[in-house]
């Protein structure tokens, strides 16, 4: 029993509430959203802390004292306190990013407040122990993220923003027949209740169903193969900073909902449910890959690297060992870091050029040499080589499937790899080599080192998870542990 | 009773589909209206129709009906309610913007 739970989503509601009143205040909000960032990221880090340190490596609350299965209760085990510390991070470095970028008009319109509203939604999908309150936070997120990412109301980002929308509502409709359908079955909603009672039922058919609209669900929501159609054009209209935000968030919030619904409640048949996932996992990289192969926009290109790892993640959950499970969630959150660092580059390269055509530019690292040199550790990270971030995420996971004898799986998984490299080369080669080309330059290599500054940490975070690799897998691993064994996770909060 | 609510979730499901793939703006935000009434009305029959009883009697009543479903369809409405509010006012603004309501022509290219 513990408070300490809520505080990352009721933190950032209180900000983003407060920060409505003070809309046109550019200086004010400013301030205030800057030093809640902080002190989000600050208490998130204590949390993993906090969490490490108890004995059984989770806390709970059980909101308004109602004893487990009856009330609402939260749960921070490892792999939801880690995705915490990820999003804040990531809400931080957004928020610095958006000082330098975002337009006043856009912070008129109120930015800041639903740039946090979005992080209440993310952090309390993250802590939820209950089905119904994790519809409820998905639901926060996603009203926030269509005001955002309709928020400058220019042509294509109403018409993408509708179709998002619609999409996203598709989806929601269905999450609630998929909770209605297994309240019918089970008589329950709390996860830790439904993960212990599924284990004892013999529907084993009505759960595959149930098993399948979840699957759909969230893989809408965490663009799989066949669902992730609305991603590329809808994020391709907000600003950098917005399309970071959501690359790095919300797609993972569907992936960790499906980590987690797949491992704790429909885990019985994993010949069944799980090799769809894992079918799905290849399907989604190779098309994401050939999207980013096939596309000379540079945001573009980026976009469809987000699909294309979005493979790699549940690719772990598929395979569905302690090992494959533990690349994924290194991957994750690797992909968290370098994904966010990536578009704010893009960002930038697209304020120097003017374009976004990968073969209009050329020759940036002459005059850009550091904002090359960035791109091309990010790009690299991303696509896993040795000592950056991506290389330990993607080994764990080939090892595990290695492991399980899922070999075309990892065929497919290296292969794609490869064809990676090539599509971040090509980006590499045609804007940051060559001759100066006679674009105009809007800024000079002095002006973008401001807009930098956010970047640097996260290439230096994404070196730093790479060379300390061992103590990171010692904490991934105890969260692969915690959800391959259910058993511990029911234990605790049904006592 | 159970079975003709089912049949009429099934309806609404059928006919939210068929305007949702429909190419006007305003039908298709119609269609999700509907998608999210049969999913509520869905969620009410899952936690069985104890006809004429009420929810919470204190601890000895004889029949009650199901409260928990009922709570969650009256936050699941609530939900969906301030989404079709945000979701008519995008499609109005996105009428304006565009001057067409067709999906056909809102398929659109990037570079615009």
């Amino acid at each position: 029993m513990s408070n300490l739970l809520v505080i990352p989503f009721l933190l950032p509601m209180l900000v983003g509430a407060v920060l409505i009143f003070f809309a046109k205040q550019h200086r004010l909000q400013r301030i205030i959203a800057g030093t809640a960032g902080i002190a989000l990221f600050v208490y998130a880090a204590f949390l993993v802390y906090i969490v490490y340190q108890t004995k059984e490596k989770m806390i709970i609350l059980e909101v308004g004292n109602w004893d487990a299965p009856f009330g609402i209760v939260l749960v921070g085990d490892m792999l939801s306190v880690l995705m915490v510390l990820m999003s804040s991070l990531v809400g931080l470095v957004c928020l610095f990013y958006a000082f330098k970028t975002i337009h006043s008009e856009r912070e008129k319109y109120y930015f800041y407040s639903f740039f946090f509203f979005l992080l209440t939604g993310v952090n309390g999908a993250f802590l939820t122990g209950d089905l119904f309150n994790l519809f409820v936070f998905f639901e926060v997120t996603l009203i926030s993220s269509y005001v955002l990412i309709a928020n400058g109301g220019k042509k294509i980002q109403l018409r993408e923003s509708f179709k998002y929308v619609v999409m996203n509502m598709v989806a929601s409709a269905f999450f609630l027949v998929g909770a209605a359908y297994l309240y019918a079955t089970t008589g329950t909603l709390n996860m830790a209740d439904l993960g212990n009672r599924v284990a004892t039922m013999d529907q084993q058919g009505v759960l595959n169903v149930i098993a399948i609209i979840f699957l759909f669900v969230f893989g809408a929501k965490g663009a799989l193969f066949p669902l992730y159609f609305w991603l590329p054009k809808s994020y391709y209209g907000p600003p950098a900073v917005i399309t970071a935000l959501f690359g790095a968030l919300l797609t993972k919030v569907g992936l960790y909902s499906l980590i987690r619904t797949f491992t704790l409640i429909f885990n019985q048949q994993p010949q069944f449910t799980h090799s769809i996932i894992l079918l799905l996992a290849g399907l989604t990289m190779i098309f994401g890959v050939f999207g980013a192969l096939s596309k000379f926009d540079i945001k573009q290109i980026i976009i469809y690297q987000i699909i294309s790892q979005v493979g790699f993640m549940i690719m772990g959950l598929g395979v569905f060992s302690t090992s494959a499970l533990a690349g994924s969630v290194y991957y994750i959150t690797h992909d968290m870091i370098v994904k966010v660092a990536l578009f704010f580059i893009v960002g930038i390269i697209i304020r120097v050029t003017g374009t976004g055509d990968i073969r209009k530019m050329s020759g940036l690292l002459k005059t850009h040499p550091m904002l090359g040199w960035l791109f091309f550790i990010a790009a690299m990270s991303l696509v896993g080589i040795p000592p950056l971030s991506g290389f330990f995420g993607k080994f764990a996971l080939v090892v595990g499937g290695l492991d399980q004898g899922q070999y075309l799986i990892v065929a497919v998984a290296l292969i794609v790899s490869l064809l990676n490299l090539f599509s971040m080369l090509r980006i590499f080669m045609n804007v940051f080599w060559g001759e100066k080309n006679s674009t105009t330059v809007a800024l000079t290599n002095k002006q973008t080192f401001p807009l930098l500054r956010p970047v640097i940490p996260l290439i230096v975070l994404t070196i730093a998870l790479g060379l300390g690799a061992e103590p990171a897998f010692q904490y991934v691993i105890g969260a692969a542990e915690q959800l391959m064994n259910p058993e511990h996770y029911i234990n605790v909060i049904l006592p | 009773m159970e079975i003709l609510i089912a049949v009429l979730i099934g309806v609404l499901f059928s006919v939210a589909t068929y305007l949702l793939l429909t190419k006007s703006l305003l039908r298709v935000v119609l269609g999700t209206v509907l998608l999210s009434h049969g999913a509520h009305l869905l969620i009410l029959t899952m936690g069985g129709l104890g006809l004429g009883s009420a929810p919470l009697l204190g601890e000895e009543a004889s029949k009650y009906s199901d409260p928990l479903p009922q709570a969650l369809i009256l936050t699941a409405i609530v939900i969906s309610f301030g989404m079709t509010a945000l979701l008519l006012v995008l499609t109005y603004r996105t009428y304006k913007a565009h001057q067409t309501d067709d999906l056909d022509q809102l398929r659109g290219r990037l570079d615009e």
